[in-house]
């Protein structure tokens, strides 16, 4: 009974964003739609909003529900729950399949969609009706799918007694989170995208376009940073292979739109700040849905194999491409048509913060494409000739670098410009000391480390002077506010910076953090495969690891074979009591090996169980050796504190004064929007 | 034909940054060729199809009663049912790689026996029975 509900009440939200969806963007398909009452038609749209995220937020529960209590008469619970499965596990099982994930993208949808039609009172009646349309025009495709080829509550009839559980590779806390946090970011880009097609649909952009969606924009990249960083986090706790990042095409497909979704934000400051690069803003904003939506064609759809993509069913595979294809279609031709109305904007010099912000945009591009072209390429080359085949790590790391290194120096000097037009010797005079500093500490410390390398040096010297240039920059815009007579404690004087400021600031010093982090990592890791018998000792690097031995042990719903490794530091200090497990889970007998990792602000060591290695004639059991694998990963924590921080600047930024929209213009403007939307 | 300064200095930009473009294509087509990975199997391996001297990866199924171990090296045979290709590799294995279960390595044909510097056992297959649907209907 519960499974149907829940489908009732999808269905309900599904015909509630069609009908009211089309009918306004029939009713408001024109630049002037006379006739419409728009304080009615946001009235409707808003109601909407909010029924469908509650219908589909209850029908989220009833699934859940439906997991906690393992009723295996539902097909998508028999295939991916168990009874023996923990409890937290079974809720997190409820986006554990495609069908159930799919349900937590719509629910996200809905949530953006309500958030929207909360926060945006203060909007121009017309855009704001425009926007709400798109995303229920959006949320009708998306629940249609979801209903016709992915329904979660299909029935299994008769009942199965036992459930085949949860991949034991997702049985993990990180299952809980990762998933939720990188769709929050996925679908966010939906909303930037509802403004930008609105706009284009309105054939103008208000001047203060930008800055209703900067916000918006700003939480989506938040979010998807947050889950592309736990992702990785997750992968390299549990995988056991010691990398944090594969270029798997899985992870290009949250890299791409994180890599658009970097742009957006740089260039909707400079179309927020100055009304300038206007139709690459709008272009961004597409493309950053765009991806996102590939994202999830191409994990989803069974097109690549990999942990994430469920069962194939090429029926999904081609609606979502059909649905990509419409939706980037149409918004890409709306684009075309409109894009002479909106204009380029305002002018700038070349050396100005718009001309640097372009072309950190232009170096983002450039790495989007190249990642784009390795992860699409292999599949076209594929479908026309046949042939597998693939590229490795080495062509993106190859790439990567030298396009994306230079935008640590360019973000060094950034703070330094003014916008409009600013001299290079202005620019460059305040960091030519610190520059130079950062090259002798990074040479020194790189030739004390040895092996010398010159990416590392410039991997760090990168790294310092966009530390340095970052925090001097602040320093001096705190001490001009004094200096221009601001008696104010610095805490105050922070204020007047502005939300936006600091978040701006914490962002990129975790831009710093993570290509110090980067270059250490890649530089400085080393790997030991290796046969150790209990009692065995191992140097590696300034640790000794010592094999005690491997022990019996159970879980929940799975056998372990439980390692224990001693990590003693200097004079046979034990640091630290490493456990890593081989656990063979009981409901699908695969085995999953967990990692031990010892961590630290400087160094992780990584240890992982291999196999039991057959002893040799005459030797004693008891002196059963086991392969193992150790790593040590140099200022490895930094690569996520780094992450966490650009997650946290993006999510600082939203409490800017500037984007709490006033809320006494709109009544004023509702009369008259209906012909022209008003400068809200 | 180009009259004003103001119209040179534009000309010479936009050269300098379709240098610039094409520059940066050519640079990641070529580590793009360099870094292509070929995936044969051993039917083609065996035919002299692969090229040896380059990283080609080879999958198929891990022929059962194959594997060899001593210490840290592993030996066994890659199979796709009509023909097997002999596999070396030194190190820790992935979780699901099996006897009688797909696997993907990637190395280089050295005088007939392949060497491997990575294995990539398939997780999907091994964990994606048929539908269960299907079985209890």
């Amino acid at each position: 009974m519960i499974a149907e509900i829940g489908q009732l009440l999808l269905s309900l939200a599904f015909a509630a964003s069609l009908v009211i969806g089309l009918q306004h963007l029939w009713g408001l398909r024109r630049v002037a739609a006379p006739g419409v009452d728009l304080a009615a038609a946001n009235r409707i749209l808003g109601t909407t909003a909010f029924l469908t995220f509650v219908l589909v937020a209850a029908s989220f529960g009833l699934l859940a529900t439906l997991f906690m209590g393992s009723d295996f008469s539902v097909l998508n619970v028999a295939e991916n729950s168990n009874t023996l499965l923990p409890l937290q596990y079974k809720f997190a099982a409820t986006w554990g399949s495609h069908e159930g994930s799919f349900l937590l993208w719509n629910l996200m949808l809905c949530g953006w969609t309500a958030a929207v039609a909360l926060a945006s009172n203060a909007l121009a009646a017309g855009y704001r009706a425009r926007v709400l349309t798109l995303l229920l025009v959006l949320q009708a495709f998306f629940l249609l799918f979801l209903l016709s080829s992915s329904n979660p509550f299909e029935r299994l009839l008769p009942a199965v007694a036992e459930g085949r559980d949860l991949n034991p590779l997702l049985q993990d806390p990180f299952m809980v989170i990762h998933p939720p946090m990188l769709y929050m970011g996925y679908v966010g880009f939906a909303v930037a995208f509802a403004f930008a097609v609105a706009a284009l649909m309105e054939g103008r952009l208000d001047p203060t376009w930008a800055r209703w969606s900067r916000p918006w924009a700003n939480a989506a990249w938040s979010f998807l940073t947050i889950g592309i960083l736990l992702g990785s986090w997750w992968a390299y706790r549990e995988l056991g292979w010691g990398g944090w990042w594969f270029w798997d095409p899985v992870e290009n497909a949250s890299l791409m739109p994180w890599l658009a979704g970097t742009a957006l934000i740089h260039s909707l400051a400079v179309t927020d700040k100055r009304d300038a690069l206007k139709s690459w803003t709008i272009l961004l904003s597409l493309v950053a849905f765009a991806l996102s939506l590939l994202g999830t064609f191409l994990v989803r759809s069974g097109v690549l194999t990999s942990v994430h993509a469920f069962a194939t069913d090429p029926k999904r595979g081609i609606f979502i491409l059909s649905m990509l294809m419409l939706i980037v279609g149409a918004s890409l031709v709306l684009y075309a048509l409109r894009t002479r109305d909106i204009g380029l904007g305002g002018r700038f010099g070349k050396v100005s913060r718009e001309s640097f912000l372009l072309a950190n945009n232009v170096l983002m591009s450039a790495a989007l494409g190249a990642v784009m072209l390795g992860t699409l390429y292999p599949l076209f080359a594929e479908v026309l000739s046949g042939r597998k085949m693939s590229v490795g790590p080495p062509y993106f790391e190859a790439v990567f670098v030298p396009l994306l290194l230079p935008a640590a120096y360019l973000m060094a000097v950034a703070p330094n410009l003014r916008w409009k037009e600013s001299t290079l010797p202005a620019v460059l005079r305040p960091m030519l000391l610190p520059t130079l500093a950062a090259l002798l500490l990074a040479t020194a410390a790189v030739l004390w480390l040895g092996p010398f390398k010159w990416l590392t040096v410039l991997g760090l010297t990168g790294a310092l002077i966009l530390a340095w240039g970052t925090a001097d920059h602040a320093r001096r815009q705190l001490a001009k506010l004094s200096t221009n007579g601001d008696s104010g404690s610095l805490g105050a004087r922070a204020g007047k910076l502005g939300a936006s400021y600091w978040g701006m600031v914490i962002a990129h010093l975790g831009v710093a953090a993570f290509v110090a982090g980067v270059s250490m990592v890649k530089s400085y890791e080393f790997e030991r495969d290796l046969v150790m018998k209990p009692a065995e000792t191992v140097q590696v690097g300034s640790n000794r690891i010592t094999f005690i031995g491997v022990d019996q042990g159970s879980g929940p719903n799975y056998a372990t074979q439980h390692g224990v490794f001693e990590l003693t530091e200097g004079e046979g200090k034990v640091i630290y009591l490493m456990e890593p497990q081989k656990r063979m889970y009981q409901a699908g007998r695969q085995v999953m090996t967990e990692a031990a990792i010892d961590y630290g602000m400087f160094r992780d060591v990584y240890v992982s169980l291999g196999e039991p290695v057959e002893p040799k004639p005459g030797e004693a059991a008891s002196d059963q050796g086991w392969s193992v694998r150790i790593y040590v990963k140099p200022f490895m924590a930094w690569v996520w504190i780094a992450c966490l921080m650009m997650a946290i600047g993006g999510g600082t930024t939203l409490f800017d004064r500037r984007y709490r929209l006033r809320r006494a213009a709109a009544p004023a403007t509702d009369a008259a929007s209906a012909s022209s939307p008003a400068q809200a | 034909m180009i009259k004003s300064p103001t119209r040179r200095k534009r000309l010479l930009w936009i050269v300098a940054i379709a240098v610039a473009v094409v520059a940066t294509a050519w640079g990641v087509i070529r580590a793009f060729n360099d870094n292509m990975v070929f995936f044969y199997t051993p039917t083609q391996v065996l035919a002299g199809e692969a090229p040896s001297g380059r990283s080609v990866r080879i999958g198929g199924m891990v022929e059962t009663g194959s594997v060899q171990r001593e210490g840290l090296t592993i030996s066994f045979r890659m199979t796709d049912l009509k023909h097997s290709v002999p596999v070396s590799y030194t190190g820790v294995l992935p979780d699901l790689f099996r006897e009688g279960k797909g696997a993907v390595a990637q190395g280089e044909l050295k005088s007939g026996v392949f060497s491997a510097s990575e294995i990539l056992a398939k997780h999907d297959e091994n964990y994606m029975p048929p539908k269960l649907g299907k079985d209890a209907k």
